[in-house]
């Protein structure tokens, strides 16, 4: 329950998700990242992704216009539900409370160091 | 448009759409088009062929191929956990009937796992031999005008002859004598042991696992081999090779080998010496007459001699130039078959133990089937407890298919349960067992083919014992169940009746049997023998010195008061040998009978206590009556002489005259009719015969003797024979099949009522509101009682009434073969039938007295 289970890679879409807004769906989703995080996803890796984060109940979906391009086959459009925001914030809040405990000093060291 | 002329591979394409989940098929492959149709554009054809390529592969991964089946894997696992937990509830929600059933299964288990020990065990007979299905037995059939009898001795010549004509058949041939007690002799160290002469083959025919020594050693006529058991006795741990051993006080033999004891349940148990063919003291090596038939052959088949039967056809003839007389051709019998095969009918094997194998076998399945009924029965009667389970199950959705799976699943359990007491039970029972069937079984723990066949066998169990409550109470309409309007009819019960019946059938033959076999022994016991064998002992004479000094033992013995008569005879009068070779006036010349014929000294009669009917016994003198012979009243009659005394007959080419005729004497079977015997005077004699001298006490003569008998006979232990005992043996089969029918029978009629006792207590607790409204009413105990018990003992006169026919039928064939048999009188049967009703009410009371004594305010308050 309070324990919220997001994956590295499932954190990246499920952010993409929240970027795209309505009209997420996974080929957008694919492009968005690969434009941003500029590394190539695979089509399996990210549907794996989808689904997980679906069973997880993080994102619900629905299907939407189907199109030509897509030989007829309609999208499947992503939005993230109430329990995946809490989710993104907890993982988010976990990774500040890390960042801010890491001494000052580290960073001066590093410095230091250069 | 031009787009449309790209399309991706199609195999690849197919290959996504077959393994893709249903769920997502669609959206994946308007992703993977619309990607495909982007990068046509971008880079080509070839390119974007490749990155779909890689792109289905890449898919093809766990969270998106779909399930096996079209639908979530729904095992029926938990089911099958639900049925064990809720059949292990049963269990101990009615311990009083769980222990009924678990027990009479087990019963029944442990009953047909015994048996099943046992089939094995005598059908694995001589198994212990490599090569087992290729060795066979020469049989001798002789056929005399129309009668064929078969006999395992043949003549020596036949195996010379066997051996020469037919090279390419035969591997190895070895005759052997028959088994005779020696007297091993090492140092200070005196051991009988059982003996055979074998023929150099033997050792490599039934391949001896020789624990020291060469099989080829035997090849020496001077060396032996002995059994690890003699080994041991004589020679402890030390190195038996190359010792010499003095056998029987007059042969010089050297140790060439030890070998492994023959096992049990193999022909040559009990030979714990073999001694080579080719020595001088073997009388019958020198043997060259085809008529004089001492000793048995074993051949080994060759690899491509093929059939044993036509092999069998080919070599018959070889005897029968030789005999003039009658027709004698050989047969081969496989080993295979030797001991559960060992009567013949017109030259061929016609049964023998292999009948006690179908018998007990079915027996056992019997027993088990009884314990099975009981687990029926029970499950029937109780299916009234059980119908709104099966009416709620039905109403939330449960097939019949599936109830039946919960009902066999239920009675797997009780059947493993009553497995694993059966095991328990037949390892603390097979002592016992193996005491009573003379027998050396083990359970083979370690073979895997045994527990696959228990398992087999659980699972068999279980399925027959549940199939019936199985797909009764799966039948069950859930209205009528729900409503509460269900009652098991008035035709509920006959199933169950009849299976009653079945149950008391099977075990009421089975008790008849077993009393009519032991009548049978009763009755041959207590045959007149016409002479008295209480205090009969019986020496062999198996060293030269006892023969040279018998006069002076005997003197001795009667001196000391130990004995009151002593002679010599050439046979225990337990056994007397016959021949057929014997001639008087006016015998038909085509009339062949076997005599028994025995050589005595004079004091032989007053030792066995014969009474002289005419004539006169033989002079004390034997010299004098040499020629002189004794018939039995019996063999004059066969003879038809008028005056039998003065008359001259003559055996083995001599003459004699009938000086007297004794009254007949029961001396070989106790069941078959007085044999034809003769006595002379003359010819060897092998075994000394004593009367115990009544006044003293047996034991204290027995080591009197033993202390003359050693005096005189020095190299050899005393040895003696009660008469009684050798001839008691004569029964050991009947008594075995009586021993263990009346075991069977017991178990059965035990199973029986253990069932008939678990459906008294359900019909009483059933019918507990009705006796209680009878009582107040104004039934008596004893009226209530009578009401409850009637039924049952209906059922139990009913199977009394269907088995008396079966058992007489039955047991009337199996009195055939007696020609000295008991009749089957009424009183048996009455006898049984007073006993099962007996012990029916006796089951049946303890719930029916129980029920009707119990406070009608207690059963009727509640409602």
């Amino acid at each position: 329950m309070k324990d919220f289970q997001l994956g590295e890679f499932e954190e990246i879409v499920i952010l993409t998700v929240g970027i795209l807004n309505q009209s997420a769906y996974s080929v957008g989703i694919k492009d968005e990242i690969e434009l941003r995080l500029s590394r190539t996803v695979s089509m399996g890796a990210l549907h794996t992704a989808l689904n997980r984060l679906e069973e997880k109940g993080y994102l619900k979906s629905h299907s939407g216009e189907s199109t030509e391009e897509r030989a007829g086959r309609p999208r499947r459009y992503f939005e993230i539900t109430a329990l995946g925001k809490k989710a993104m914030q907890h993982a988010k809040d976990t990774r500040d409370e890390l960042w801010s405990a890491i001494p000052k000093t580290l960073w001066q060291a590093n410095l230091a160091g250069i | 448009m031009k787009k449309e002329a790209a399309s991706p591979p199609g195999v690849f394409l197919l290959f996504f759409r077959w393994y893709c989940h249903p769920r997502m098929r669609d959206y994946i492959e308007g992703d993977l088009m619309e990607v495909y149709d982007r990068r046509v554009k971008e880079s080509g054809k070839r390119k974007a062929d490749w990155k779909f390529i890689l792109d289905v592969l890449l898919l093809f991964r766990p969270g998106i191929i779909r399930p096996r089946r079209p639908y979530q894997d729904l095992n029926t696992y938990g089911m099958y956990k639900s049925y064990f937990k809720i059949g292990w509830r049963n269990l101990l929600r009615d311990k009083g009937f769980s222990l009924i059933n678990v027990g009479g299964l087990a019963m029944g288990m442990a009953v047909a796992m015994l048996i099943g020990l046992w089939i094995w065990d005598e059908v694995s007979f001589d198994s212990y031999f490599e090569d087992h299905d290729r060795l066979a037995k020469v049989m001798l059939n002789q056929t005399d005008q129309t009668e064929t009898s078969t006999d395992g001795t043949i003549a020596t010549p036949l195996e010379d002859a066997l051996r020469t004509l037919y090279p390419d058949d035969f591997e190895r041939l070895s005759l052997i004598s028959w088994n005779s007690d020696r007297v091993v002799i090492f140092e200070d160290k005196k051991l009988s042991a059982q003996g055979r002469w074998v023929q150099r083959d033997f050792p490599e025919m039934f391949t001896l696992t020789m624990l020291s020594g060469s099989r080829q050693a035997l090849k020496d006529p001077s060396s032996v081999f002995i059994s690890a058991s003699v080994a041991k006795a004589i020679f402890g741990e030390a190195d038996p090779i190359n010792q010499a051993i003095r056998i029987d006080n007059e042969l010089d033999m050297t140790v060439a080998g030890v070998f492994e004891d023959f096992p049990k349940n193999t022909t040559f148990y009990s030979t714990n010496l073999l001694l080579p063919w080719d020595n001088q003291a073997n009388r019958n090596n020198r043997q060259t007459s085809w008529s004089n038939h001492s000793c048995e052959l074993f051949v080994l088949l060759s690899e491509k001699a093929g059939d044993v039967t036509a092999l069998s056809e080919k070599v018959k003839n070889v005897p029968t130039p030789h005999i003039t007389k009658i027709k004698e051709e050989i047969l081969l019998h496989p080993l295979d078959k030797l001991h559960l095969y060992d009567e013949f009918e017109n030259g061929k094997a016609a049964g023998g133990r292999i009948e006690f194998i179908w018998l007990f076998g079915t027996i056992g399945a019997f027993v088990l089937l009884l314990a099975c009924i009981n687990f029926m029965n029970l499950s029937t009667a109780r299916s009234e407890k059980r119908a709104k389970e099966v009416g709620i199950r039905k109403a939330i959705g449960s097939i019949r298919q599936q109830l039946i799976t919960q009902f066999l699943c239920e009675s797997m359990v009780v059947a493993l349960l009553a497995f694993v007491l059966s095991l328990c039970v037949t390892r603390l029972a097979l002592p016992f067992f193996n005491a009573m069937a003379e027998k050396q079984m083990q359970i083979p723990w370690n073979s895997p083919e045994f527990w696959g066949m228990l398992l087999g066998f659980v699972l068999i169990t279980g399925i027959v014992s549940g199939s019936y409550p199985a797909f009764y109470l799966s039948a069950f309409k859930p209205i009528s169940v729900l409503k509460g309007t269900f009652r098991v009819g008035r035709f509920a019960q006959l199933p169950r009746n009849v299976l009653v019946v079945i149950q008391f059938t099977v075990s009421i033959t089975l008790i008849i049997a077993a009393i009519i076999v032991f009548r049978q022994i009763e009755h041959a016991k207590s045959r007149v023998s016409g002479y008295s064998r209480e205090g009969l002992v019986t020496v062999n004479i198996n060293t030269p010195d006892l023969d040279r000094h018998y006069e002076v033992v005997k003197d001795e013995l009667l001196r000391a008061g130990v004995v009151a008569h002593m002679s010599k005879s050439s046979y225990s009068p337990a056994h007397f040998s016959s021949n057929n070779g014997l001639e008087w006036p006016g015998k038909d010349p085509e009339l062949s009978v076997n005599f028994r014929n025995v050589n005595v000294t004079p004091e032989f009669g007053q030792t066995l206590g014969w009474e002289i009917v005419d004539g006169r016994d033989f002079l004390a003198d034997s010299h004098a009556d040499s020629a002189a012979v004794i018939f039995n009243e019996t063999a004059i009659k066969i003879m038809g002489l008028q005056n039998p005394l003065g008359e001259p007959i003559t055996f083995g080419g001599k003459q004699y005259t009938i000086v007297g005729i004794t009254e007949d004497m029961v001396t070989q079977s106790p069941y078959a009719p007085i044999e034809p015997t003769m006595f002379f005077t003359d010819g060897w004699k092998g075994v000394i015969l004593m009367r115990l001298n009544a006044e003293a006490s047996t034991s204290e003569s027995l080591a009197k003797m033993d202390a003359i008998f050693t005096k005189y006979n020095p190299n050899a232990p005393f040895q003696y024979n009660f008469v009684d005992d050798v001839y008691a043996r004569k029964y050991a089969t009947e008594e075995s099949i009586g021993t263990l029918a009346a075991f069977f029978a017991v178990l059965a009629i035990f199973i029986s009522c253990l069932g008939l006792f678990g459906l008294a207590s359900f019909v009483a607790e059933q019918r507990t509101k009705e006796l209680g409204i009878r009582k107040v009413l104004g039934a008596s105990i004893l009226n209530l009682w009578g009401m409850l018990s009637r039924e049952f003992v209906l059922l139990v006169v009913i199977s009394c009434s269907i088995s008396i026919p079966i058992a007489f039928w039955f047991m009337d064939n199996w009195l055939l073969q007696f020609e000295y048999k008991t009749t089957m009188s009424w009183q048996i049967f009455a006898a049984v039938i007073f006993g099962a009703v007996v012990i029916t009410l006796l089951t049946v009371s303890f719930q029916t007295v129980k029920a009707a004594l119990s406070n009608p305010v207690r059963s009727l308050k509640s409602e």
